[in-house]
């Protein structure tokens, strides 16, 4: 167990050090690429705790697309960071004030969080134990039977997702020329061409 | 455990060769490359005229509305790998979820093929 202890460090390590690197970088960018690190060393921690499918949607979903999104916002915020330090002095004790509260919140929560005596039994997930089959199949095995309202749900998120997404970012702009496929395809030459005849010297 | 770590060791194996040729050329540009800089060569070359303003800008909302379209259909495609995987554990209610599922996903998809954002202007 060895070698699986010093890869657990490993990964351990490396994201801690890229999660406070994340917030401390001066560039959004570097901060960026540094939660991208961060997401990598979390899917190994994944793997080593043998959720492996959660460690493949790491990758997928979060460096592949949230990662993306992220860059996209921090291109889009325009940020000017001579005006952000000025407000670093001003803004420090509200900020601190709200951090400090935030902390005690949530030690008031975790200290007195406790599971009801028949909370593990209630679980419908311990039906398909996960040593004998593998950690995506159990997942499959519960997600769309066992769990199917919680799934729906999750499809009609995903719907008004779509949609308020196009919603709010969605404008057609009505000055500019589009590509209207069906009308290109349906010209034909005697329409597109004209012939005329052009007397010598007078031009058209 | 320890067989599904053996699984995974290309991959550690790979990851160590990444990190380490990664470490090398950056170290091999750092130590061997001539190095001799000024400020008409560290200067934002614009093709022959000096830059209009910073690379830094605003860009277009439509950009952030891809993105997001594609991390929804990410996320859709993420719900089918445990259904494929486990197909032939689950009867017809699976099949018929994940049926309902992806339709619903559809008309999401109608929905922003007829509004036009898959189109760039």
């Amino acid at each position: 167990m060895t070698v699986f202890a010093v890869i657990f460090y490993l990964f351990a390590c490396t994201a801690v050090a890229s999660a406070l690197l994340v917030t401390l970088a001066r560039n959004p960018v570097h901060s960026v690429l540094w939660l991208i690190l961060c997401f990598f060393s979390a899917a190994g921690l994944f793997v080593l705790m043998g959720a492996e499918f959660l460690a493949m949607l790491l990758a997928i979903v979060y460096v592949g697309a949230v990662a993306v999104l992220f860059l996209f916002v921090v291109m889009m915020l325009d940020v000017d960071f001579a005006e952000l330090k000025d407000g670093m002095a001003k803004h420090m004790p509200i900020g601190l004030l709200i951090a400090v509260i935030l902390t005690v919140e949530l030690m008031l929560i975790v200290g007195v969080w406790a599971f009801a005596d028949a909370a593990p039994a209630m679980r419908q997930a311990v039906a398909p134990t996960p040593e004998d089959v593998e950690n995506t199949v159990a997942l499959g095995q519960l997600i769309y039977t066992d769990y199917i309202y919680m799934f729906q749900v999750a499809g009609l998120i995903l719907l008004t997702a779509m949609i308020g997404a196009i919603v709010l970012t969605l404008r057609h702009r009505t000055d500019i020329k589009r590509q209207n496929v069906m009308e290109q395809m349906s010209r034909d030459p005697a329409k597109a061409v004209i012939l005329t005849d052009v007397k010598p010297g007078q031009g058209i | 455990m320890d067989d599904l770590l053996r699984e995974y060791l290309p991959i550690l194996v790979f990851l160590g060769l990444a990190i380490g040729l990664g470490l090398v050329l950056l170290l091999a540009a750092a130590i061997v490359a001539v190095r001799n800089p000024d400020a008409e060569k560290v200067s934002a070359y614009e093709c022959g005229f000096n830059a209009f303003d910073d690379a830094r800008m605003k860009f277009d909302v439509r950009f952030y509305l891809v993105s997001i379209l594609f991390i929804i259909f990410d996320l859709e495609v993420a719900f089918l790998f445990p259904w494929a995987v486990s197909f032939q554990y689950q009867g017809d209610l699976g099949f018929w979820s994940m049926m309902v599922f992806l339709a619903v996903l559809t008309i999401g998809f109608i929905y922003e093929w007829k509004k036009g954002a898959l189109e760039w202007e």
